[in-house]
């Protein structure tokens, strides 16, 4: 598994020096099972509680109210609610791909990071669902976009996307899930045995399913993993393919593109980098993991952020580009729209935090900086909710008649759905990392070239 | 009526009191209310069937002029209002104002109890006042004893004030209306010498020229004149026969709209140009009106020169000069003697009456409708004037600014609920027939100028037949009356035509013709609420204004020079300075306004009118004085820093070269008739991934002349009307989420000689290839088997997807619950046959699939066809231009298959292979050839 590197080139190792069975071991669970957690622990958690608060509230409040509390109106019939919807599924798409595409690609250094960035997937796709769910101006009827039988004889209309998003989204969760929990179960075990609290005890118990290391177990799991790991690879491209679909079948100009599929799953990719690097640096630092979350897995995934941000970049520009070759007026009018329009501010603020900014991480000096490179992270998770913005509202914003041109302006309630989603995400997050080992604990010790002692 | 102790009650006596508790409440709910039936038809009233509707003929007076209509009814409740294609104001369509009057009716806020000096009072209290008043009169012959009404044109009615003017003959009879006729009518005094009405026949004339008028919109007769007008703007490829337009204005309006040359011309100098073009001196004046001149010539006999109401008396003897030297007398216009029992100066008329009430020989007085402290000249000072009044009455729909200020209120009974008569423009009578029992202890006006003669007690019914019993005594009276009621018109009763010809010497400008160089304000009767009679109306407040498409708001309408001068901006407030009066409006640019030219509407800044037209937009009447009542010149403006938001339902007005709208000139047609199916190429109808849509029996579809639509706007409120429309208010409409399923889009261009303007329409176009039907995850919306684009209201899940992916954006979405549940009356209100939509549906345009099953219905039990012709749409029902056709597209020989085989028809956005089934005949206009190559 060693790599082989260019001399004059210093690579960091995946994991720092010294570290053995029995430090990993220790390391990791010690900050669930030994440790306090720390104050920036209780603060953070605090800040996603008051903001998953904030969305329980708006919820209720939208229930009662109905849809018309947002800033939606006729043209914009979707405005915060599916822009947060696909900005939340781009995100998630990063830990699929470092658990299942690196995993059957053979990239040791994922081991250290995937584990976490799964949970983020979860907690990312958990907090999309919401939107979909309750931009609907019946939501208590969300079950009718199920095929289920019933009285009226109905099933969903098959050729529209949104019944397929349906099922590209929960296929999603429910692999992501099991996936997850499957590479949870020998960790589980091990917190099962070493957990001193009685309660904690039973309940990792429980959760670890009567894993006891045999060499069959592992075999069962090896397999178990691999193929499950094969089940998401493809959904990694499918979602945000049938997620695209949802502009590409309709007719708006800006909407009706042939290359959302590859732009979407790129900019999926380049988002959930961007939010698997904002969570990474911080929690290294707060738990004091730089050894086993390394400047290589930083300076990793600050390239594959660049690489697919190039992607993205190069979508921006082939897209003005067939506005201006298709010779279609209506395609010209979205591009001039959108660098000259009323929203014009924020498409150059997508351009600057997508294409321009981002170009830094070609520097060796920036890729070596933590704070650049988060800061970075930060200003692709800002550019890519704006690019979701620019698609969806400004597109709808002035299509065809322009009689019917309007302006979407978000109200109060739009924002705080929004930021109570982020609260729930911090919330879930938090929690995750105070019950749940964050690192995979056995696949770190796959990576040590030589075993000490064996598991406890 | 409680026992005084809390000692227990034994039972007998807890009954008792009970008893007599709900006897009261039951006495109260009779006297509010008629009582409601809970039993079943015993004895079923003839011809009723539950859930068939009954239509009846009635007619609308307003502003002093009769509408025939046809009232369509449902269980006893009136629920739609249709024009009486006997009528001949009406020829079957409707404008607005009639179509909104429904919701008049039930509108909660009306007047519904007597008040004396605000508290609740009884008829016979009043009538106990009334006569205790009265026979004070009776010894100095009714001195001191004043009528004031609104026009009346009511043969009954006048005849009973004429009656009490003879029992009292020092008691005077005064008529005032914001609105009124007053320059026409000096105008005929000029040319005449005396009152007469003038009427058009636009179905001769190859060419008008307005002069300020907006005859298509508040010209007495304007819907029959829109008819005969319209008409003459549909040709076939190489006819000759399309009239020519021209239209001098300063603000703009609908006729102005429709003009194939408008010229915008400050308000105060049109009296200018009348006079030039009278005396063919045309040094000096624009190089435009010579060819007007020489066109005008061209066309001897069959030309038009019509001066608008707000032109001073002058333009409009200059113009009847005009007509009888192009020889268009008795021709293309005529005289009638006027309509009204006793036609007067109502400004003038109103002056008389204040000077009397300010010098205090007014001791007591009537006012009976409208509502002059509002509305009166601020130069007469109404509402103080008429506190010096002893004893004042006042009669109207509303408890309103006027009621505040009179001891006794006694509210109005509206025109669907009372017996009456009215006369149209052209002096056909109509009986008013009720469609519904008084909702309220309302009092009509016959019967409350019957009190004031001595009979109180009297009914509104007994009135009107026994006065028409006086007037056909013959045998046959009671089959008159049956015909009468029944058809909604007394035949025979319009006025003839009197040969008479105007004096030859041009009058010579008066002084407030003259035109200042400062700025001029102009006064006009708003396109949706009037003078402010329908301040209260919600679906008038919410109906966009034509060619600026406001709602809810009064502006200062100017052009965007004039804007730029002032350094104001849409939704800017200035401040005006007129005649030492002042008032601050909010600026609204408009294209095509005349430059030093700010046009006010009249009927906005309520605050007497009900919950829902109070607070909005600013009171013009406080700017406009008795001698300046149309035109004040030199008024001082200038901005105030504040902001008033102003709130349209279409903020984009230019067509960026789409394809949207499609238009040539006559000539342009004639030479290549397919004009507009050469603009954008139609895919054809395989060139789809599914499988086209089979229609068995019938293709539902619809075609909308464009050259003929008026954007009158009367088919957005008809729409409403008949499809449970919910109003949003003006913050909704702020954020966009009207609901009109109808619009009227308008678009401006600058045109080779003038800033042209497209009215279009807006409707769901029941699409073959639906975008939305595509994209709905639940199926809610889908394609029935004759084509409809139908919305399933219980199966929608309110993704809104389908209206993201609509082209056209007519879909219309319940972002809240809009509808108003709880309101007792409007439960009374909702068309039966259509669902009533709540939180969370898509809602828009069904094609009034209601009446195709009605129609359908029919059908099925005669077992034959629809016939084409049988379902009429809400909208094609109302238009007076007959824009809109509806029919059976399998049926080739269908008046919709024969338009839509014209040349002109194409589909608007049809490129994208939506396959429209309302389709679009491209709009066609008439220019002067050598205007047109001048520019």
């Amino acid at each position: 598994m060693r790599e082989e590197t260019p001399e004059t080139v210093y690579t960091p190792p995946i994991i720092g020096p010294g570290h053995n069975y029995r430090t990993l071991t220790e390391k990791i669970s010690g900050i669930v099972l030994d440790r306090k957690a720390p104050i920036e622990w209780f603060l953070l958690f605090g800040v996603g509680f008051i903001g998953s608060v904030t969305l329980l509230f708006a919820l209720i409040y939208l229930l009662a109210r109905g849809v018309g509390i947002w800033g939606i109106n006729i043209p914009v019939g979707w405005g915060f609610d599916i822009v947060n919807f696909v900005w939340w599924i781009g995100i998630g798409h990063a830990g699929t791909l470092i658990s299942a595409i690196l995993l059957l690609l053979h990239q040791a250094w994922r081991q250290s990071i995937n584990r976490f960035a799964e949970a983020m997937t979860l907690f990312a796709v958990t907090c999309a669902g919401i939107f979909p769910m309750f931009h609907m101006g019946r939501p208590w009827f969300f079950y009718w976009l199920l095929p289920y039988p019933n009285t009226m004889g109905l099933w969903p209309q098959w050729r529209s996307p949104l019944v397929w998003d349906v099922f590209a989204v929960s296929t999603y969760l429910t692999i992501s899930l099991v996936f997850w929990y499957i590479g949870l179960i020998p960790d589980l075990a091990a917190f099962r045995d070493r957990a001193r609290n009685r309660y904690a005890r039973a309940i990792y118990g429980i959760m670890s399913m009567g894993w006891r290391g045999a060499a069959r177990h592992w075999h069962n799991y090896e397999t178990l993993y691999v193929l499950l790991a094969g089940l998401a690879t493809p959904l990694v491209l499918s979602v945000h393919t049938v997620v695209s679909f949802d502009f590409t079948v309709s007719i708006i100009p800006g909407w009706h593109s042939t290359m959302f599929p590859p732009y979407f799953v790129a900019g999926a990719i380049y988002s959930g980098f961007a939010m698997v690097l904002t969570l990474a640096i911080p929690l290294r630092k707060l738990y004091h993991l730089e050894d086993l979350i390394t400047m290589r897995h930083i300076q990793n995934m600050a390239k594959l952020m660049l690489a697919t941000g190039l992607i993205v970049g190069y979508s921006y520009i082939i897209e003005a580009f067939m506005a201006w070759y298709s010779a279609n007026p209506l395609e010209r009018y979205v591009m001039i729209n959108r660098a000259a329009g009323p929203y014009h501010w924020l498409y150059w603020a997508l351009i600057l935090c997508n294409l321009v900014i981002p170009q830094a991480l070609w520097s060796r000096r920036v890729r070596n900086n933590v704070v650049a490179i988060f800061f970075i992270a930060l200003v692709v998770n800002v550019g890519m909710w704006l690019e979701r913005f620019i698609i969806i509202v400004v597109s709808l914003s002035r299509d065809f008649l322009p009689s019917s041109w309007g302006m979407y302006y978000p109200t109060i309630w739009d924002w705080a759905t929004f930021g109570g989603t982020i609260g729930l995400f911090i919330m879930l997050f938090f929690i995750f990392i105070r019950v749940l080992p964050m690192i995979s604990i056995f696949e770190m010790k796959q990576i040590i070239d030589k075993p000490e002692v064996s598991i406890e | 009526m409680f026992p005084k102790s809390d000692s227990e009650l034994n039972r007998r006596e807890f009954l008792s009191v009970m008893a007599a508790s709900m006897a009261m409440a039951g006495l109260a709910g009779c006297a509010a209310a008629p009582p409601e039936k809970i039993v079943p038809y015993v004895r079923a009233p003839e011809d009723l069937l539950p859930g068939k509707p009954m239509f009846f003929a009635t007619s609308m007076p307003t502003s002093g002029y009769g509408m025939g209509l046809i009232v369509e009814s449902h269980e006893g409740r009136p629920i739609k209002i249709e024009g009486n294609p006997d009528h001949p104001a009406s020829l079957g369509s409707t404008d607005p104002f009639a179509q909104a009057s429904l919701l008049g009716l039930y509108d909660p806020d009306r007047a519904q109890i007597v008040a004396q000096s605000g508290r609740i009072s009884t008829w016979d209290a009043f009538i106990t006042a009334l006569e205790d008043s009265l026979s004070g009169f009776e010894s100095n012959r009714g001195d001191g004893l004043r009528i004031l009404t609104e026009t009346v044109v009511s043969p009954t009615l006048g005849g009973m004030l004429q009656q009490f003017l003879a029992k009292y003959p020092a008691a005077r009879w005064h008529q005032y209306e914001p609105v009124n006729h007053d320059n026409s009518r000096g105008g005929a005094q000029l040319a005449f010498g005396k009152y007469v009405d003038t009427q058009y026949r636009f179905e001769d004339a190859d060419l008008i020229l307005s002069l300020d008028s907006d005859f298509l919109s508040w010209q007495p007769g304007h819907l029959a004149y829109a008819r005969k007008f319209a008409r003459r703007r549909k040709i076939a490829p190489g006819e000759k026969t399309m009239n020519r337009l021209y239209v001098v204005e300063s603000s703009f309006t609908i006729t102005g709209a429709m003009a194939d040359h408008r010229f915008p011309v400050r308000s105060s100098e049109i009296a200018g140009l009348a006079k030039a073009l009278a005396d063919q001196s045309l040094s000096g004046e624009p190089s435009w009106l010579g060819q007007v001149v020489q066109d005008l010539a061209e066309h001897r006999g069959r030309s038009i020169v019509i001066a608008g109401e707000t032109q001073p008396p002058e333009v409009h003897a200059l113009a009847h000069l005009i007509n009888d030297r192009l020889g268009n007398l008795d021709k293309t216009v005529f005289y009638t003697d006027p309509i009204e029992t006793n036609p007067v100066d109502q400004t003038r008329s109103l002056g008389e009456l204040v000077q009397e009430m300010a010098a205090g020989r007014v001791d007591t007085l009537a006012i009976l409708g409208g509502n002059p402290v509002y509305s009166a000249p601020a130069d007469f000072e109404f509402g103080q004037n008429l506190s010096r009044v002893p004893l004042r009455i006042h009669q109207s729909l509303y408890f309103d600014e006027t009621a505040e200020q009179c001891h006794w209120h006694i509210p109005e009974t509206h025109y669907l609920e009372s017996w009456g008569d009215v006369r149209a423009w052209d002096g056909t009578t109509s009986i008013i027939q009720p469609l519904i029992v008084p909702l309220y202890q309302t009092r009509t006006l016959y019967e409350v100028v019957s009190a004031m003669l001595g009979n109180p007690s009297q009914s509104n019914y007994e009135i009107v037949r026994t006065n028409w019993q006086k007037r056909h005594p013959g045998q046959d009276f009671e089959s008159f009356w049956a015909e009468a009621v029944r058809r909604g018109t007394v035949p025979d009763s319009q006025e003839k035509p009197l040969s008479i010809k105007p004096r030859t010497q041009i009058p010579p400008l008066g002084e407030t013709v003259q035109s200042g160089e400062g700025l001029e304000i102009l006064f006009r009767p708003d396109p949706t609420i009037f003078d402010g009679r329908w301040a209260n109306n919600a679906w008038l407040q919410e109906l966009p204004k034509p060619i600026t498409k406001l709602t809810w708001d009064s502006a200062a309408l100017m052009s965007a020079a004039t804007a730029e001068r002032l350094g104001a901006h849409d939704s800017d407030v200035i401040e005006i300075n007129s005649q030492n009066r002042s008032l601050k409006a909010a600026v609204f640019v408009v294209p095509g306004h005349a430059d030093r030219s700010i046009t006010l509407t009249l009927g906005y800044g309520r605050y007497r009118s009900g919950r829902v037209g109070d607070g909005h937009g600013y009171n013009a009447y406080t700017l406009r004085t008795s001698s300046a009542p149309w035109i004040a010149p030199n008024a001082e403006v200038r901005k105030t820093g504040e902001r008033y938001e102003l709130v349209t339902t279409q903020q984009h007005h230019e067509l960026n070269q789409r394809h949207i709208v499609r238009h040539a000139t006559e000539d342009e047609y004639a030479r290549s008739p397919a004009f507009a199916q050469e603009e954008e190429r139609e895919p054809k109808p395989e060139e789809s991934l599914y499988p086209p849509h089979e229609n068995i029996d019938y293709a539902w579809g619809m075609a909308i002349d464009l050259s003929a639509c008026i954007g009158c706007n009367a088919c957005v409120v008809a729409c409403q009307a008949e499809n449970n429309v919910p109003v949003v208010g003006k913050g909704q409409v702020a954020n966009g989420r009207e609901m009109h399923w109808l619009r009227i889009d308008t678009y401006f261009q600058q045109g080779p000689s003038s800033l042209d303007v497209y009215f279009e329409p807006m409707l769901c176009q029941h699409c073959e290839n639906a975008p939305c039907e595509l994209v709905c995850p639940v199926e809610a919306t889908s394609h029935s088997a004759e084509g409809l684009n139908e919305m399933t209201y219980n199966r929608c899940v309110g993704t809104r997807y389908c209206s993201n992916n609509c082209p056209y954006k007519v879909r219309r979405f319940n972002f809240f619950p809009y509808t108003e549940w709880n309101v007792p009356q409007f439960k009374l209100l909702y068309n039966p046959n259509v669902t009533v939509r709540s939180r969370g549906v898509m809602e828009k345009c069904t094609y009034c699939v209601q009446r195709i099953n009605r129609a359908r219905i029919e059908a099925k039990k005669e077992d034959r066809k629809i016939r084409d012709g049988e379902i009429v749409t809400a909208c094609q029902a109302a238009c007076p231009a007959e824009a809109i056709v509806f029919g059976n597209l399998k049926d080739s020989a269908s008046l919709v298959s024969k338009r839509k085989a014209e040349p002109r028809n194409y589909g608007v956005l049809a490129e994208l292979n939506t396959r429209p089934r309302t389709t679009y005949l491209a709009k066609l206009t008439n220019p002067n050839p050598d205007l047109v190559e001048k520019k």
